[in-house]
């Protein structure tokens, strides 16, 4: 399930402080993109306006035939584009009331009316796919931070989004599990799931990312593909953010 | 000083559990009630429902601030008079309406204490999925709230269960009216409230128990 995506003139306020700042963005169907840029310039924001976690005060989404319009996003509109994207937090956020096979059948029986034996058959594919075949019936608080982030993957994947959405998905988790959830991501993006991604893995972004987006300041400085970004940056504040990370 | 008249003691016993059944049915009946309208009243509170918000503030303001005593007599012998069709309603349905409304104020804020108590991030990861706020709230939030929530409206069931002895100044003969009418033809005050006192230990103690287990019970299914 892929479509193109748009988004434009994306603005989002809180308080007198202007965090995005007029963004633009365009994604073909199973494109990669990876957003990259100083911590507080707000990637993380334009994801979560992007699945309404934070409501944009300005700007419009666009997937495929579905078009959210800030101004007048109803409570329908809003439902209809989270449903349409899988987002996948920095803190896994997996439901703690809930087993790791819950956690992925969740989306699918209470929010598409699947059956529970269709989910369920579903679900076990997707533990099966992220390498979790035999910990479906484990709480989170039973899991290591590496596998409630790959739960935290998979529930995500269940949605079939048009657009998975991950927001630094590697950041809280202790060095030793970050390997597994970058292959687990690298997979995916390898089938080509259309998906926007912010990290601070470098080596990452340029390896899976068919597309770097450079932010500062609330607004995209440059763009381009990786070779260009991390070979070639036009812009000074590109160059001097990858000096200090490189 | 006179000798305690435990021969009187032990044949008030039977007539005082025979009215353990009526303060049991007025205590659960307000309980189970009490704990819908406060779930509600807590989540409106929680959502901040515009308009609906500030009166079941205003509810809770005054359900809280006023003494039981007090609201079971606005009830009883008050609205009757502004209200015709209230005259019918007999003093066991006024007490229940009385605990019922005055125990929901208190839980209600202690639901909604409980309610955000759960992480942030649970609900973001629940709207994230395209969840309403209804299933949200109802699969996620609400069977994570009740387990902090618990101990507290134990608590409070406790409470109600003494508090419906107040029923008795509505003329209900419940335990403390039985005591209260068994006194007034012994004059033997010492030894009938002191068996209605122990009563009501008794009752809570058994309680206390049942709390402390479910405690360990629950505690262990939402061991983070």
């Amino acid at each position: 399930m892929s479509c193109n995506i748009s988004i434009s003139g994306l603005t989002k306020r809180f308080g007198t402080n202007t965090v995005l700042n007029d963004i633009s963005l365009s994604l073909t169907p199973g494109e990669r993109v990876a957003i990259i840029g100083p911590s507080g310039t707000g990637k993380s924001t334009l994801l979560r306006c992007l699945n309404y976690l934070d409501r944009p005060d300005k700007g419009l989404i666009t997937l495929g035939d579905l078009s959210v319009d800030a101004e007048r996003a109803s409570r329908a509109d809003i439902l209809a584009l989270r449903r349409r994207t899988g987002f996948v937090f920095q803190n896994y956020a997996l439901f703690a009331n809930k087993t790791a096979r819950q956690n992925i059948m969740e989306g699918l029986t209470v929010v598409r009316d699947w059956s529970k034996d269709k989910a369920r058959a579903r679900a076990d594919e997707i533990l099966a796919r992220i390498g979790l075949a035999d910990r479906g019936d484990s709480y989170p608080s039973a899991l290591s931070g590496g596998q409630q982030q790959r739960v935290g993957i998979g529930r995500a994947m269940a949605l079939d989004a048009d657009l998975m959405l991950l927001d630094e998905p590697t950041s809280a988790l202790d060095p030793e599990w970050v390997g597994e959830v970058l292959d687990l991501i690298r997979r995916i993006a390898d089938g080509r799931q259309t998906m926007l991604i912010v990290t601070h893995e470098m080596q990452f972004a340029r390896e899976i990312a068919d597309r770097i987006v450079f932010m500062d300041g609330g607004r995209i400085v440059e763009q381009g593909p990786p070779e260009q970004i991390f070979g070639n940056a036009q812009d000074e504040r590109t160059r001097a953010f990858l000096r200090r990370v490189g | 000083m006179r000798a305690l008249d435990t021969a009187y003691m032990w044949d008030l016993v039977p007539v005082i559990a025979g009215y353990v059944p009526l303060t049991m049915f007025m205590a659960v009946v307000s309980m189970v009630a009490a704990l819908v309208l406060a779930a509600i009243l807590a989540i409106i509170r929680v959502l901040r429902i515009p308009v609906i918000d500030r009166i079941v503030a205003v509810f809770i303001s005054f359900f809280r601030g006023t003494p039981l005593l007090v609201q079971l007599f606005l009830f009883y012998y008050g609205l009757p008079q502004l209200l015709s069709f209230m005259t019918a309603i007999d003093g066991i349905t006024a007490a229940i309406f009385g605990l019922t409304l005055h125990f929901a104020a208190y839980m209600a804020e202690s639901i909604r204490g409980a309610i955000l108590g759960v992480d942030r991030s649970q609900w973001e990861a629940a709207q994230s999925i395209g969840m309403t706020q209804g299933q949200l709230l109802r699969r996620i939030i609400l069977p994570q709230a009740s387990p902090i929530a618990a101990p507290t409206l134990m608590n409070y069931f406790i409470d109600m269960i003494k508090s419906t002895s107040l029923a008795f100044t509505l003329g209900v003969t419940e335990m403390m009216g039985a005591t209260q009418k068994e006194a007034a033809g012994s004059f033997l005050y010492l030894e009938a409230f002191l068996v209605v006192a122990l009563f009501y230990w008794v009752i809570v103690e058994v309680l206390s128990v049942g709390q402390r287990w479910m405690e360990r019970h629950l505690g262990k299914a939402v061991a983070r």
